[in-house]
Formats: C-alpha cells, structure tokens, sequence
C-alpha cells in the first residue's frame, strides 16, 4: 500500500487510470441517459416525474460514499500516516459536498410534484442535510489553520466522529416513520424495483462513479502539484538572493 | 489514575469559581437570548407555550457550545496543556475530568434556570420533568461532544465560529430526542424511550468522546 505513496510512482497510476475514467464516464452517462430518458417506463403513479430519481439516486449514493471514502482515507491517514491518504480525502470533500447538496436539490425538485411540499424534516432528510453540514465542517477545519498540511490529522478526526451518521441514513427509512420512500435496492430481500427501472438507475451510478474517479484524479493531480510548488518556493526563497542575482547577471 | 482524574477535576472547578464571570456569561447569554423570543414572536402565551420546549434546548446547545473554549484554549495558550499530556495520566482520563468540570458548571447551571425560563415563556406544566431529565442525561452529552470540537480548534483561526460549525451538527440528535420527549410528554405518549436513546447516546459519548479529544489534542501539539 506504501508503494503508491511515492507521487511520482502514483502520478503514473493515476494518468494511466484518467482516460478508463473519462471514458467509461462519457459512455456511461450516454447509454443511461438515453435509457432512463427514452428506453424506460415511466411509473404508474409518478408518470414521467419518477426520472429525476436517475439523477438523485446516483448523488445521494456518491454523497455518501464519499464520506465512507474520506472516513477510510482519514482511517489511513491515522493509522497508518499514508501520505496519499490526506490528498484523497482533501480532494474528495468538495466533491462530496457539492454531491450532497444536489442530492437535496434534486430531491426537492422530486418532492414538490409529488409530496407537496419542498422539505419536510424526516429523519433521511435530516441526517442527509447533518452530511452536509459534516462535509461544510471538514472542508472548514482542515483550511483553518495557517500552516498549510495541519489541518488533515483534526479533520480526520472530525471526518471519523462524523462516520456515525452513515447507518443512521441508510437505516433511517426502516427505524422512523418518514415521507421518505423506504429501502428498495439494498436489502435483505433484493431489490424491489423492476428490472427496466434497475437498469438505466445502475447504468447512472456507474457514470457518477466514473465521474468522481476522472475528478479525484484530476484533483489529486492539481494537490500534489500545489505541494511541489509550495516546496519549490520554500526552498526558492532560501536562495532567491543569490539566483536571481546570477541570474540578472547572466542576462 | 483515580487520584489524577480527582486533581484535574479539583483544578478545573477552583478555576471556574475564581473566574466566576466566565460561567455566568453562558447562564445570562441563556437568559437574555431566552427573553427575546417572546420580543420576537409576539407574547401569545398558546405561540409561546409551543415553541417553549424547542426554544430552551436550542438556547442549552448554543449556550454550552459558546462556553466550550473554556475548556482548552487557555491551558492551550500557557502550555499547561503539553504539561498535562507528559504526566503518567492517561489524555482521555483528563479529559473526562475536564468535561465533567465543564458540565458542573455550565450544564447543572441551566439545568436549574430552564425551568424559570419555562415559566416565562408558559411551558405547559406536564412539560416542565421531561424536559429536566432530559436536560439532565442531555447536557453531559453536550460537553462530552463539545470537548471533541473544542479539541479540534486548538491553533485554528476564528476557533468560536469553527467549533459551532463543527459541533452543532453532533449535537443534533440530543436536540431532537430531548424535544420529542417533551411533546411526547405533552401528547400522553411514553417518554422513556426518548430518554432511554438520549443515555444511548451518553453511554456512547462517555468512553468514545475523551478517545477522539485525546487524539486531537495530541495533534495539537505539532
């Protein structure tokens, strides 16, 4: 696992993964977008309406599963002092914000037609907007400090307080009484929804996988750029006096 | 172990008491935020008497979190904090002492004015135990979580504004069980399950919070 801590070694890993990524991203999103559009039913009650749920679903589960991505990064980070583990985990939390909220923007937008109303304080709701909160909270923390890599051990720490929030939203539409639609894909009994539906919904939540792995790469390569460079000028500003002095005499 | 728990719990209290106006900052930050509600929504006792409930555990949370920086920051800032963590007592033994400090005196303080409050903003009086007990488990709770946050801020710029970032979400299941224990109350519904999933909650927090303090204060230290 120490193997990849080496940037360079990872960066090689990474660009290679970046085209699979992209690709898999554009052909994904394709195929599902044209199923979940085009080739799938619209539902018996919700008619046409039920396709925003190939859009919320896909958020809501990124929104979560980057967390569980940045809690096991954190994990790392603690344990064992993985130095790749801060940069996923740093890279991660603003995707995983901006997730989040459309999750909630999107089901919103669903709640509207066919609840009547744009918010409602249940408990999937709720624990989904205190995610949010946790990821404003770790982004927050980990930038409040002026010595640039210090924040990443506190929130770690924050990032794994906040882990216990993950059961309680899968769980939250079987232990309360909510608006919310109970559990239909993962559970004990298999999914419940029909195989039309399941199909554009995975195709759907393969491009959003695709997309956050093409991002994290992306970002992951902007953050280890940005610690070479605050390297470069620190070691820069050391000698600055005497290089640009040669240099300025060298023409 | 017993004896440093005592020393650090002995140490924290004589402070509290010789500063005396650090702690009756939060309970007059209670009280006076308390009395604008009514200024706000208008004196009608049925409005009143519906938001009562809700209205003190907001004011308890925001209260316990405004008084957290109590609990760190100035051991942090004197070194004293790097002291305590060289000593042969254990991080987490210290900081359990500190929090039960810090809930001594900050928590059993609200504890004993929410119900004044209650009557000022015409708290049915079915709601008034419920709403004591749960205050009672819920306010441990608080310091417990609030000692995490507060850990976390050590070094950190604008350290108030980020603990109350960091710490109200977690706080957020408190709130909403020691509410719905009070409109259960008020309901004729049970209110021991409510109670019962709020000392959940305080049994969790009373070996796992001083764990994750410890931890962040020794990142402190770097």
């Amino acid at each position: 696992m120490h193997r990849f801590a080496n940037p360079t070694r990872f960066l090689k890993i990474a660009n290679a993964v970046l085209p699979f990524a992209t690709g898999g991203f554009v052909i994904l999103l394709g195929l599902g977008l044209y199923y979940s559009l085009f080739n799938s039913p619209s539902d018996y009650q919700q008619g046409d309406t039920v396709r925003i749920m190939y859009i919320h679903v896909p958020a809501a589960y990124l929104a979560v599963m980057i967390y569980g991505v940045i809690a096991g990064s954190s994990l790392s980070l603690l344990i064992w002092k993985h130095p790749l583990a801060e940069l996923i985990a740093r890279a991660s939390a603003p995707v995983g914000l901006i997730f989040t909220f459309l999750c909630l923007a999107t089901g919103s937008l669903w709640g509207k037609p066919m609840w009547g109303t744009w918010w409602v304080w249940d408990a999937r709701l709720t624990s989904m907007l205190i995610l949010l909160f946790l990821y404003a909270g770790y982004i927050a923390l980990s930038n409040a400090f002026d010595e640039p890599g210090r924040g990443n051990k506190p929130a770690a720490i924050l990032a794994l307080v906040g882990v216990v929030n993950l059961p309680i939203i899968k769980f939250s539409v079987d232990w309360w009484n909510t608006l919310h639609q109970p559990a239909s894909i993962i559970r004990m009994d298999g999914p419940t929804i029909a195989s039309e539906m399941l199909t554009p919904l995975f195709l759907m939540l393969g491009a959003f996988t695709c997309f956050y792995l093409m991002l994290l790469v992306i970002r992951l390569r902007s953050e280890i750029a940005a610690s070479k460079l605050r390297i470069a000028m620190m070691a820069g500003s050391g000698a600055a006096g005497a290089g640009s002095e040669f240099e300025r005499a060298g023409g | 172990m017993g004896r440093g728990f005592l020393a650090m719990l002995g140490r924290d209290l004589r402070l509290a008491y010789r500063q005396g106006s650090d702690v009756v900052l939060a309970l007059a930050f209670f009280i006076i935020a308390a009395s604008l509600f009514p200024l706000g929504v208008g004196p009608d006792p049925q409005v009143l008497a519906g938001l009562a409930a809700g209205v003190i555990w907001v004011l308890a949370l925001l209260s316990v979190m405004l008084s957290l920086d109590r609990l760190f920051q100035s051991d942090y800032d004197d070194g004293a904090l790097e002291l305590m963590a060289l000593s042969p007592v254990p991080m987490t033994v210290l900081v359990l002492a500190k929090s039960l400090a810090h809930w001594l005196t900050t928590g059993v303080p609200l504890l004993v004015l929410a119900p004044v409050i209650g009557v000022l903003l015409n708290m049915p009086a079915d709601g008034y135990l419920p709403m004591i007990v749960g205050l009672a488990i819920g306010t441990p709770t608080l310091s417990l979580i609030g000692a995490i946050g507060a850990a976390l801020v050590l070094g950190a710029r604008r350290a108030n504004l980020l603990t109350a970032l960091l710490v109200l979400p977690l706080y957020i299941p408190v709130l909403i069980f020691g509410v719905t224990a009070v409109d259960a109350a008020l309901a004729g519904l049970p209110v021991r399950p409510h109670l019962l999933l709020m000392a959940a909650i305080l049994a969790a927090a009373l070996p796992l919070a001083p764990w994750a303090a410890a931890a962040a204060i020794r990142t402190s230290f770097q």
